[in-house]
């Protein structure tokens, strides 16, 4: 089991390590960071809208159901909203959806071109094919995950802010209160860098299962869903590394 | 040229090439031959480089690929095309983006001289209005084909294909396999070709090697073949009752 580990971890850090060499071919990579880009954005751009609008309607409605004591103002939520959504909310939980969504999509993408020996076929071209597979993925991944991270903040705020003032629990005056109430700017730092974060765990794990497949379709399957289940591992063991370091 | 020399590997413990030592000619028709499991797509891919082999020496041209540093096989991979069992188009990419790909890599023409070349090497396989269609809309004979343009689009001096027949009907088996001895012959390429289709052999077979589980079996022409005097390699070329029939009907009639 801790053999099976190490053979893993150092594979996956040579596999980085064999990533960052000289492109062939600049404008082919170029070309391919924003398909890449188009891919991992525009491609969950809706699952995260829909989950972000969610999260801040919830997270609202329950937060008003705890919060009885007539002691403290209820712009209290919009606060409670506000640094919930921006510290764990959006970041973890956006990001643990997305490694299903993107990490499955990497991981069987790669595995099939190694199955069916299309990364063969571009080693023998004389390509890097990690360098080539692999690096436009990350890099495109870390440059638009926290762009969606930020849409969803903004969209878990706006759930929160409908959802509590539709219902009648605070009215719109104190919901900007409560979210100008002691504002942190380095929680939405912290947010950030925590988008940043998952967004290399996410592709780098999920390309380093789909990359070194071996078999056939079966086992394409079997390693999407290894892909998202120790994608979401590494999530949330980051997660809690980076507040204890942080905060 | 390609000069292998007591080229062996074994895969933990189990011994897959022995000891197999052959001269790959330039311009000719190169086959490797024998039963599934022989070991013949093991031997190409240590020719290529895809896998290490434990001992030997592969001279492309009086160069050992084994002793080459990175460079140096970069630039041989630039000289090496492929084709594979099951062609390995860009399944992400058009046909004629498939074949653009090394062109975009390697090359710093002009889009209108890729093109031009593109349209080239699809005319030279035969095949006409595809440019836009993905590998999986079209047939597999076509995808052999289109896997074949790309694999020598950039003028390889060395063109490895395996199994070129595999999944095919006879026809279109002989259609992709007159089209790869014509282009040999054309550009002067070292082919190597790993087959078990006895059409292949005695249509193509300028080199054969018979690989009889990892050992060097026998080593001929086609010419040679047919009368050769190994056992394990007649069982294996004259399978059926029928073709080991025919063939004694004609050594009847030589005698
Ligand atoms: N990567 C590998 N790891 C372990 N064994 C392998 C590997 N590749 C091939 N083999 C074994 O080597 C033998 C020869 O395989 P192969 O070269 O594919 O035969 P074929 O002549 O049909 O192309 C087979 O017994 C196969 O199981
Ligand atoms: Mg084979």
């Amino acid at each position: 089991m801790i053999k099976g580990f190490l053979t893993h971890f150092g594979r996956y850090i040579l596999m980085l390590k064999q990533m960052f060499r000289r492109p062939e071919s600049g404008r082919v990579y170029y070309k391919e960071f924003f398909h890449q880009c188009n891919e991992i954005g525009i491609g969950s751009l809706w699952i995260v809208i829909i989950i972000s609008l969610f999260l801040g309607a919830v997270t609202t409605v329950q937060t008003a159901y705890q919060l009885v004591s007539p002691l403290v103002g209820l712009e209290l939520i919009a606060t409670i909203i506000r640094d919930s959504t921006f510290l764990e909310l959006s970041p973890t939980v956006t990001c643990i959806v997305l490694a299903g969504v993107i990490g499955s999509k990497i991981s069987s993408e790669l595995g099939n071109m190694r199955v069916s020996e299309q990364i063969d076929a571009l080693e023998i071209m004389g390509i890097n094919t990690h360098t080539f597979l692999i690096l436009p993925k990350i890099l495109a991944s870390i440059f638009v995950i926290p762009c969606l991270i930020v849409l969803s903040m903004f969209l878990s705020v706006l759930g929160g802010y409908l959802a509590g003032t539709w219902s009648g629990i605070l009215n719109p005056t104190q919901f900007e209160m409560g979210l100008l109430l002691d504002f942190v700017p380095f929680n939405l730092f912290f947010g950030l860098i925590k988008a940043f974060v998952f967004a290399f765990i996410i592709t780098s794990v999920s390309a380093y299962f789909g990359y070194y497949v071996k078999g056939g379709a079966l086992e394409i399957g079997r390693s999407s869903t290894k892909a998202v289940v120790v994608s979401c591992i590494i999530i949330l063991l980051a997660d809690y590394g980076l507040a204890a370091l942080l905060l | 040229m390609i000069e292998v020399k007591n080229l062996s590997k074994a895969f933990s413990g189990k011994v897959v090439l022995d000891n197999v030592s052959c001269n790959l000619y330039k311009g000719k028709m190169n086959l490797i031959i024998g039963t599934s499991g022989s070991g013949k797509s093991v031997f190409m891919k240590c020719m290529i480089g895809l896998i290490q082999p434990e001992k030997g020496q592969i001279f492309f041209d009086g160069k050992d690929l084994l002793e080459m540093n990175k460079d140096d096989k970069k630039e041989l991979r630039k000289n090496i095309g492929m084709l594979f069992q099951g062609s390995a188009l860009f399944d992400s990419m058009t046909v004629e983006d498939n074949i653009k790909f090394p062109l975009d890599m390697f090359t710093n023409h002009t889009l209108k001289e890729k093109k031009n070349i593109v349209n080239g090497v699809l005319d030279r396989v035969n095949i006409d209005g595809a440019n836009k269609k993905f590998p999986s809309e079209i047939s597999g004979g076509m995808q052999k084909r289109v896997a074949l343009a790309r694999a020598i689009v950039l003028k390889p001096k060395f063109l490895f294909v395996d199994e070129p027949n595999s999944g095919l009907d006879p026809k279109t088996s002989l259609v992709i396999d007159k089209l790869i001895m014509e282009l040999t012959r054309e550009y002067e390429i070292t082919t190597v070709v790993n087959t078990h289709d006895m059409n292949t052999v005695l249509e193509s077979g300028d080199n054969i090697l018979y690989l009889d589980y990892g050992k060097k079996g026998w080593e001929g022409t086609k010419e040679e073949i047919i009368f050769n005097d190994n056992a394990r390699l007649n069982d294996f070329i004259f399978a059926s009752d029928f073709l080991r029939a025919a063939k004694e009907k004609r050594m009847k009639e030589l005698s």
